[in-house]
């Protein structure tokens, strides 16, 4: 049974807004899933409705087997939300709006949980302050606490590190991998895709209220994933020669540079063959290299055709 | 019943309170002080005698309703509408709590704020006047049953409000003139007799009357009448605001 399952969820804001247009997506217990998306795709509705902050328009949603709206309790008290926004009450101190959430999902005190909590995110001396003393890097972290404070089972991520420095990232992304270790289900959004090809286990991809596609990370990489050659050559050349004319090749850097794609997964890949016709054409290497197509360019490519499409 | 939860927003919101505690006990003490000075040496001096009480100690319970009933008001709708206006409510909204439980935390801690307050309000006038409680457990149990009910009343208000100025102008257009008109500093019966008959619509009349009563053994109306106008507001408001959980108006989307 997936740890969260959405099915076919539709969310319209009193606007008349529709923010989710028929969302369906498993998480598996114990993955870390990043949902990509530009700007306004739905990402942060789509936490929300999960979380209980609004009310899907139809569709169900469950956690851990217990429908968000009718056994909210349940579904509830396994789900942590790290929202996007920082809000905070800024008179607060750190220590206590922690323990605050504790107590709001009827967890007994636990103090040493806390401070492990707090060590953690390198708060612990920051513990007396007033949120309002602290940076934005900090409150961030404060969000991260109070999330954790209630030991979730399912944790959800918005934008854990916008406005977050490279540090403090890596220390981020330490805790989870700490917490993917112990069990707890992680779901991300970020828009530094890099980041989610270094820790996810499965990506998302919405765009306009749709999930465009749920893959494994890495099926992603093979089955999407165009490799690119690139034949550096001695003297520039202003145009293809006839020869090479239909080799689908893209001229770049003032013509110092031949590109090449290809497709990792073919039997052929054409190389060997390119490269024999390149000489043949009297064109002299200076140097070859492969790049590996990069889950941005995936997104870029899904997303656009997408649009392209309405 | 998650009591934990309860219990977190209770201690929360206390907290701001413990935070301005000199605050929330010089200025009652004050106010309370300059009304006796006012009402009760300037105007007390000619007024003499209300229903056989002191000019001094009739005013004694409109005074501590008129607090009381603000106090709980603007306690309560601050406390729900802060949350909305800071964002802080994603957090309520996502926890394992339902509406009782949300209520009974703020207007819980809103209603021990205002209790604490008509507490001190009553010292500050021992101090001034001679009284006399005659029905102690009557009293109490009319400023708790009041706490509570302005509270109820004030989280609505603070649920309804979309800025700031909508979460004062309910307390200012139509709590205070109610509160004046409802017998705090006079008896009804010294009224023309319109004024009369229009101030048995004023619900005002009933708490502070049955409050009244409690100290003196004296209303302007029947006491069970004032019980059950105080029971109906509480359970009015508590209709009205599990309307509100159950629809989700203005808080979740
Ligand atoms: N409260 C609201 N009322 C009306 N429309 C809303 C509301 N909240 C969001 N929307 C709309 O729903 C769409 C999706 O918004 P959402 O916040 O889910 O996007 P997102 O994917 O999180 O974007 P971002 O990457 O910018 O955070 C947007 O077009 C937004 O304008
Ligand atoms: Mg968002």
């Amino acid at each position: 049974m997936p740890m969260v399952e959405i099915s076919n969820v539709r969310k319209a804001y009193a606007s008349g807004f529709e923010a989710l247009k028929g969302a369906s997506l498993d998480i598996h217990e114990g993955e870390i899933l990043a949902l990509l998306g530009p700007n306004g795709a739905g990402k942060t509705t789509l936490i929300s409705t999960i979380c209980g902050i609004t009310q899907p328009t139809s569709g169900t949603i469950t956690v851990g087997g217990h429908d968000v709206v009718t056994d909210y309790r349940g579904a509830r008290s396994l789900v942590g939300l790290v929202p996007q926004e920082i809000n905070l009450e800024p008179f607060e101190r750190v220590i206590n709006t922690v323990r605050f959430s504790r107590g709001l999902f009827g967890k007994p005190k636990d103090d040493a949980l806390l401070e492990r909590i707090l060590r953690q995110l390198s708060l612990w001396d920051k513990r007396d302050n007033r949120i309002m003393e602290l940076s934005g890097g900090m409150k961030r972290r404060v969000l991260i606490a109070k999330a954790l404070a209630h030991e979730p089972r399912v944790l959800f991520l918005d934008e854990p590190t916008a406005g977050v420095d490279v540090e403090l990232r890596r220390d981020m992304w330490e805790i989870v991998a700490g917490l993917k270790e112990a069990g707890v289900t992680i779901i991300l959004t970020t828009h530094y895709i890099e980041e989610a090809e270094a820790i996810a286990d499965r990506i998302a991809v919405i765009n306009k209220g749709e999930i465009l596609l749920v893959e494994e990370k890495s099926a992603l990489m093979t089955r999407l994933g165009q490799k690119e050659l690139r034949i550096e050559l001695h003297d520039p050349v202003d145009a293809l020669p006839e020869a090479l004319a239909d080799r689908g090749l893209r001229i770049e850097e003032d013509g110092q540079v031949l590109v090449y794609s290809y497709d990792t997964a073919q039997d052929r890949t054409g190389i060997a063959t390119l490269i024999r016709e390149v000489s043949e054409a009297g064109l002299v290497l200076r140097d070859l290299q492969t790049r590996q197509n990069s889950l941005e360019d995936i997104f870029v490519g899904l997303v656009s055709k997408q649009e392209d499409a309405a | 019943m998650n009591w934990q939860a309860i219990r977190a927003i209770y201690v929360f919101e206390m907290s701001r309170f413990f935070r301005t505690l000199l605050q929330s006990f010089v200025s009652p003490v004050i106010s309370t002080s300059l009304y006796f000075v006012v009402f009760g040496a300037a105007i007390g001096s000619r007024i003499d005698q209300v229903e056989g009480v002191s000019y001094g100690a009739f005013i004694v319970p409109g005074l501590i309703m008129l607090s009381v009933m603000t106090q709980a008001i603007s306690n309560a709708s601050f406390g729900i509408y802060f949350p909305k206006f800071i964002g802080t409510i994603y957090e309520l909204l996502s926890a394992p709590i339902n509406f009782l439980e949300i209520v009974l935390g703020y207007v819980g801690a809103a209603a021990t704020k205002a209790l604490f307050i008509g507490l001190v309000i009553l010292g500050t006038s021992a101090l001034f006047v001679d009284l006399s409680i005659q029905h102690p457990l009557a009293m109490l149990a009319f400023l708790v049953l009041t706490c509570l009910s302005f509270a109820l009343f004030g989280f609505i208000i603070g649920i309804w409000a979309g800025n700031f100025e909508q979460l004062q102008l309910i307390p200012l257009l139509v709590v205070t003139p109610l509160v004046f008109l409802g017998g705090s500093f006079y008896s009804i019966s010294m009224l023309p007799p319109v004024w009369q008959t229009i101030s048995f619509f004023n619900p005002v009349v009933y708490l502070v009357s049955g409050f009244r009563w409690s100290f003196f053994g004296v209303a302007d109306v029947p006491i069970g009448l004032s019980l059950l106008a105080i029971a109906g507001f509480t359970l009015l408001c508590l209709a009205i605001i599990w309307w509100i959980f159950k629809t989700g108006w203005r808080i979740r989307q």
